[in-house]
């Protein structure tokens, strides 16, 4: 027993190391999603001059709303889950997943740390290590549709039939857009690997501009982040929603079912503004931060311990994926919804002929810098 | 149209017609429509290529009941006329019963009817473009301009004791006079809205996803709008400076000057601009009256018309008699009949009164605004997207309890 358990280390080690990092890494973000429920209440109220939830109480222990998404969850688990009849129970029922599923299982790819030493094991902080990740993150992303159209289609009803229709074109099309705006990030760093493309940002520019993909791709983040939040489905994009038109595909959901929808769609503003960190911001890099400790660009260097370097970028990783959460929700509560054909004009006539742009104008600038 | 139960509403099959095309219930129970309107829609993907507007959710018989109560006991049902500027129905309704008795109030009470009628013309237009830009999901501009309501419905609410259903007015006078710090306060609302307003636009005016939703959809030609007997910002909106402020002045607007802003292609881009410019203009208006505010008493002197003071009703018999035959008969307007048009914040608002000579009206007749553009809401929303009905909903501003009375 104790030679084929030996026999096995390797693998042992390895799975063991997976769920690990699965259950660290995916219960963070769970909370985090629940914190992003409050905090989009919040900051909507904070802009708009209002007070915000601040009832929800343990033993008359408010702390100004922090027990919201718990009251939320038992609110949704209790409420009558009700299915329409003439839905199609089983793709009324299955929709859900699909939505949550793709959105969850894009976590693994995203690398939220460099490594750790443990007892002389290097662990690596990304759950999967894909050499193709690009490609996955675009394909599982693109596996969401289906979530949106079966819901909708199911439901048995004109106006999520509506809403499913909005939803299939509008997220085929902005994919489109979506894959094009990383194939310029791909061409400079020479890699499809999340976590190589993060190691390669570490390099700097000039000896002292840190090459992150905002400095190297400043168009092709505008137009990434413009496509996600329109993958996204958030305003102003979420005609797929759009509750005072059509009132959105989930119109027939109600409790946890509904509740699955919607916190997908919080899911997907964590992952987007992780994707945006990771691309464009330099991941979990701290600028000038080495495996050793800071380097400055001038010579002076600072030694830090490997376990608070390792620390410090996961914590510059979390605090770039608070930044953008925050940013998701300020664009979210500024600007109006847009219509429909605006929407593919948009996709179609701007975002796409830009993105084409972008990689012409990166596969010019390699080739003049002799990089190609 | 194969049906399994013919009993079910319309709106539980997912109905197509043989060209394909999609039967669409668009309300009552509709976030977008208020919950008091029903629009059935035929729709060619997200095209409207049919329209009907169904309505009578909210009919509460106004006219009928008015008919069983004295003249004065109207005044709080115009309150529930157009409930967000009911200051002007009330004065509406009181300048008609005036017209009819031949009286004329006290200057003082002019300018304060004038007053309050602009503050509720601002309410109107602030639910209005608050809501508008909501529905298009801009949802922090609606705070925003709730916010500036807030500070007018309490500056009303400290003249008349009411926010939203104030009974101002009497026949021949007001209830109270204003309050004693009511220019100072009215000073700090105004600047409450300015700023708010001016918040808003920033938010709004030259947003591009915004001026997008809403320049060219809705549009109705000059010729069309007077043909359906549009009023108020939907018929300036097209280029006729139609204000029954101007056209036909009643109180004491000749004294004020301000202006009609009026737009020129009739979409709902332009009734945005307009209801925003008479914001500043009825601002301009209610600090010229506060400025030329006359002292004097508020009510008409006459005890057949207005209810003595306390003193005599205790200490005289005639006193006594005067306030008991008010207050069980009413005031008695001679008989005949009588139009008194107001400009409210959807337009015309009219009352046409019948009177027989006794305590109580004949026929009370209200010509709501909203009725005429309610009719033409179908012809607006034809041949545009589905997302545009709420657009051009939001700018034609249906109010439920003036349409249906």
């Amino acid at each position: 027993m104790t030679a084929t358990l030996l026999a096995h280390k390797d693998l042992l080690l390895f799975i063991g190391a997976a769920a690990l990092k699965v259950l660290v890494f995916l219960n963070g973000v769970m909370g985090f999603t629940a914190l992003l429920t409050l905090a989009e209440r919040k900051v909507s109220a904070l802009m708009q001059d209002r007070v915000g939830p601040n009832r929800a109480s343990i033993f008359g222990l408010a702390l100004n709303g922090l027990f919201h998404p718990v009251a939320d969850g038992i609110k949704m688990l209790v409420k009558e889950d009700f299915v329409p009849g003439r839905a199609d129970k089983l793709l009324f029922a299955l929709a859900p997943f699909f939505a949550l599923v793709p959105v969850m299982a894009l976590f693994a790819l995203i690398p939220f740390g460099d490594y750790v030493m443990v007892f002389g094991y290097r662990l690596d902080l990304v759950i999967a290590q894909v050499p193709l990740g690009v490609f996955l993150v675009l394909a599982l992303s693109g596996l969401a549709i289906y979530g949106v159209f079966l819901g909708g289609w199911a439901s048995g009803n004109n106006f999520t039939l509506l809403g499913a229709l909005r939803g299939a074109a509008q997220m085929v099309s902005y994919e489109v857009v979506l894959g094009l705006t990383l194939v310029g990030l791909m061409m400079i760093y020479g890699t499809a690997g999340l976590q190589d493309l993060v190691r390669a940002q570490g390099k700097l520019l000039f000896g002292f501009v840190p090459a992150w993909g905002i400095v190297v791709q400043p168009l092709g983040f505008v137009l990434f982040l413009t496509a996600a939040i329109a993958e996204n489905k958030r305003t102003p994009f979420d005609l797929v929603e759009g509750e005072s038109e059509i009132i959105g595909y989930f119109m027939e959901y109600s409790s946890m079912r509904f509740a699955a929808f919607m916190f997908s769609e919080f899911v997907e503003i964590i992952l987007v503004s992780m994707l945006s960190a990771t691309l464009f911001f330099g991941g979990w890099q701290v600028p000038y931060l080495y495996d050793t400790g800071f380097v400055l660009p001038g010579g002076a260097a600072l030694p830090l311990n490997h376990y608070l370097v390792a620390a410090l970028q996961v914590a510059s990783f979390s605090a770039k994926t608070v930044f953008f959460s925050w940013f998701l929700l300020v664009v979210r509560w500024t600007l109006p919804r847009f219509r429909f054909d605006q929407l593919m004009t948009l996709c179609w006539k701007r975002l796409l002929p830009l993105a084409l742009f972008n990689i012409l104008l990166t596969g010019a600038a390699l080739l003049a810098l002799g990089k190609l | 149209m194969d049906r399994k139960n013919p009993d079910l509403p319309k709106n539980w099959e997912l109905e197509k017609l043989e060209d394909g095309r999609l039967v669409l219930n668009m309300g009552p129970s509709h976030p977008a429509m208020h919950g008091i309107v029903r629009i059935l829609l035929t729709v060619d993907g997200e095209r409207v290529t049919d329209a009907d507007a169904e309505i009578g959710y909210l009919h509460r018989g106004f006219e009928k009941t008015c008919e069983n109560v004295t003249w004065n006991q109207c005044v709080p049902y115009t309150d529930r006329l157009n409930y967000v500027s009911p200051f002007i129905n009330n004065v509406g309704f009181a300048l008609a019963v005036e017209k009819l008795m031949g009286i004329e109030t006290p200057a003082r009470c002019q300018y304060i009817r004038v007053i309050m009628s602009e503050i509720s013309r601002i309410t109107d237009h602030l639910t209005c473009l608050g809501a508008n830009a909501m529905e298009l999901s801009a949802f922090t501009v609606y705070f925003y301009l709730i916010n500036a309501r807030e500070a007018l419905y309490r500056l009303g609410d400290s003249a008349a004791g009411g926010r939203v259903t104030p009974a101002y007015t009497r026949v021949g006078g007001l209830t109270r006079d204003l309050p004693p710090d009511f220019k100072r306060d009215a000073a700090e609302a105004l600047a409450s809205v300015r700023r708010n307003v001016a918040d808003a636009e920033k938010m709004l005016t030259r947003n591009r996803i915004f001026h997008d939703r809403l320049r060219g959809t809705g549009a109705i030609s000059k010729e069309e709008a007077l043909g359906m007997s549009f009023t108020g910002p939907a018929l300036r909106s097209t280029g006729v400076p139609l204000d029954v402020r101007k056209a036909t002045p009643y109180l004491v607007y000749d004294r004020f000057d301000f202006d009609i802003p009026v737009g020129s292609n009739g979409d709902n881009y332009d009734r945005y601009l307009v209801r925003l410019e008479e914001i500043r203009q009825s601002a301009r208006i209610i600090e010229q009256a506060l400025a030329q505010l006359p002292d004097g008493p508020v009510n008409h002197p006459a005890y057949d018309v207005i209810l003595p003071p306390k003193p005599e009703v205790y200490n005289s018999i005639e006193g006594l008699m005067a306030h008991f035959k008010l207050t069980f008969e009413g005031v008695k307007p001679p008989a005949g009949e009588v139009y008194q048009a107001v400009e409210g914040g959807n337009g015309e608002v009219g009352f046409y009164l019948v009177s027989d000579g006794s305590g109580r009206p004949w026929r009370l007749r209200l010509r709501p605004p909203c009725f005429p553009l309610t009719a033409g809401l179908p012809k607006l929303i034809k041949g545009g997207y589905i997302a545009d009905i709420v657009a051009t909903f939001g700018q034609i501003n249906m109010i439920g309890g003036e349409l249906e009375r």
